[in-house]
């Protein structure tokens, strides 16, 4: 079992009080809202997509602090990287926060492996991964995310709300 | 002097009672992430006394069969209690018959029973719903899905800053086309205690039935479905003590008779050809299959042991908590409580600057403590109060002040985190 307040202290914290990549992007060229409805987060990812490159992005919303570090964090890592490499990303996260990926493996996560220990906490493996979520949504221009769509982009087999 | 000894006194027996309560319950013995249990999420669902744990396990080693059908010996047992219990809530909400008294799989059934078998029959298009802003999403979604399908109408009763409902508004609501009230006794997610015997008055002045969905108010104060005069009276044993998967709908007898059934099945026929069925009286009428026998039999196990406690026990201990809660919880900066209405339960629902209620739950969790953090199937209100969700912590009976103090630690540990 881990020690949510650990994992509090050490990055989320951190990523709540001083959100990197907070705000809207004035070119940006993608975006999409991710939305939880069973907890009623939102969240607004914009990125300006060049050359398959993501150039720039943002996001703000209303939400719980694990969903904010976790989009702070998303956004400082996928900043730079192209497309095919952000979708890597996207997957790598998804996995390792349902329990699916074996870290001991070669994998890209790097510091976002601190959100490892959410598997552990069931009701809140979806705050972790809406902003991911999220911007698959933008990467493919579907304008609006959700945990809970049945037609969603990414099908969440664990957690609830 | 005296007279404030003797009141000292009685709050010291009267706490070392409640105390012993407490050993009736033992989940309570509980350890969560290395912590005693604090459970403070009563609302949600309250935690099972032993004698009640033991009549299930004595039902199910002892008396199973199927109800109503057989001969032998089992099973004239099992009906035999299974109907036992049926009386015994009969007493509880002082119905007039027994057959009043329809066993459903909770409150969400019973308000959806009432949905097809009233209103499907006696609510056309254009007609109107009365709800009010503080009903639990039971108490709405099938009156919307009722009035999707009829093209009924649905008028909602606001609320104040306090969470307390506008009686003016809620009269100036009805005219010749309001043909139903649906009416929460006890909010969920606040605790407001609605004043419903005068709310059903009024409506019975314009000859429109009220469906009071009771499941907040059963376990903290004393229902008399015929003092209230209401139509239907709906709640849950699981927040009474008793098992999942069961509660009850009380109904008058002539609405019920006047109903069409909503489930078909059967123990709800009288007779069945291909040609025709002809339906069993009230209230077999409305309940097709097998019930949840066990679970039924539980209820009324639970309702026993509610009454050896005494309600106005109950009331006297989980108000002291409340009050106590109340003003600790005002005393922290930064913690705003929302549902302050004059006449409350012991809920306690509050905001805190600057933290989600999620990550409040997380961490308190870390501590023992069980917090309900959401919208509480009560969006309208979070609506009203511009919040996506809040922390909601609910006393029972067997709570005491050293887990409200636990709780109030915890809150201050969690705001020092943030800070």
């Amino acid at each position: 079992m881990i020690n949510a307040k650990s994992l509090y202290q050490e990055v989320i914290l951190d990523h709540n009080r001083k959100p990197r990549n907070y705000g809207a992007l004035s070119n940006a060229n993608h975006h999409a809202i991710g939305h939880n409805p069973l907890c009623g987060d939102r969240l607004d990812i914009s990125l300006n997509l060049e050359d398959d490159h993501i150039d720039g992005i943002a996001f703000q919303g209303e939400s719980c602090a694990i969903c904010k570090a976790s989009a702070s964090m998303m956004t400082a890592a996928v900043k730079g990287k192209s497309r095919g490499d952000a979708e890597i990303l996207i997957h790598e996260f998804r996995d390792m926060a349902t329990g699916k990926l074996d870290l001991d493996n070669p994998h890209h996560l790097g510091r976002l492996t601190v959100f490892s220990g959410i598997q552990e906490l069931p009701t809140r493996v979806k705050c972790a991964i809406l902003p991911w979520h999220t911007l698959h949504a933008a990467l493919n221009s579907v304008m609006s995310a959700s945990t809970e769509a049945e037609n969603d982009p990414i099908h969440l087999s664990a957690g609830n709300g | 002097m005296k007279s404030v000894d003797a009141t000292l006194e009685h709050d010291v027996t009267f706490a070392s009672e409640m105390e012993k309560v407490r050993a009736d319950f033992p989940i309570l013995k509980l350890k969560v992430n290395g912590k005693p249990l604090v459970y403070l999420d009563n609302a949600a669902s309250t935690q099972m006394a032993q004698p009640v744990i033991d009549r299930l396990v004595y039902y199910q080693t002892s008396q199973h069969a199927n109800v109503h059908r057989g001969v032998h010996y089992l099973s004239e047992t099992a009906t035999l209690e299974y109907e036992g219990a049926r009386q015994k809530l009969q007493r509880f909400v002082n119905a007039r018959e027994d057959r009043e008294i329809i066993f459903t799989s909770g409150t969400t059934e019973a308000i959806n029973l009432v949905m097809h078998g009233y209103g499907r029959k006696f609510i056309k298009a254009d007609d109107e719903i009365i709800l009010t802003t503080l009903e639990h999403h039971s108490n709405i979604v099938p009156w919307q899905m009722l009035a999707e399908e009829t093209g009924a109408k649905i008028r909602v009763v606001p609320i104040n800053d306090a969470g307390e409902l506008l009686i003016d508004e809620y009269e100036k609501l009805f005219n010749h086309r309001t043909k139903f009230v649906g009416l929460i006794h006890v909010s969920n997610a606040l605790g407001t205690i609605n004043p419903v015997k005068q709310m059903i008055a009024f409506a019975h002045m314009h000859g429109v039935p009220v469906l009071v969905d009771g499941a907040q108010a059963a376990p903290h104060m004393k229902i008399d479905v015929q003092d209230l005069d209401c139509d239907f009276y709906v709640f849950s044993a699981h927040k009474l003590y008793g098992p999942t998967g069961v509660g009850m709908l009380y109904g008058k007898a002539k609405l019920l008779e006047s109903m069409q059934p909503f489930k078909g099945g059967g123990e709800m026929i009288a007779s069945v050809t291909f040609e025709k069925t002809t339906y069993n009286t009230i209230p077999h009428k409305f309940e097709a299959g097998t019930p949840p026998i066990a679970a039924a039999i539980g209820f009324g196990a639970a309702i026993d042991y509610l009454l050896s406690i005494g309600i106005d026990e109950i009331h006297t201990c989980e108000m002291e908590l409340l009050h106590y809660a109340t003003e600790l919880i005002n005393a922290l900066p930064g913690v705003h409580v929302i549902g302050t209405a004059a006449s409350k339960t012991s809920v306690l629902s509050f905001v805190v600057d600057g933290i989600h209620p999620h990550d409040i739950g997380t961490l308190l969790n870390q501590e023992g403590i069980a917090v309900r953090t959401g919208h509480h199937c009560a969006q309208p209100i979070m609506q009203r109060f511009k919040i996506p969700a809040t922390s909601r912590a609910s006393f029972a009976f067997y709570n005491n002040r050293s887990e409200v103090d636990a709780f109030i630690a915890g809150i201050h540990t969690v705001q020092k985190l943030f800070s």
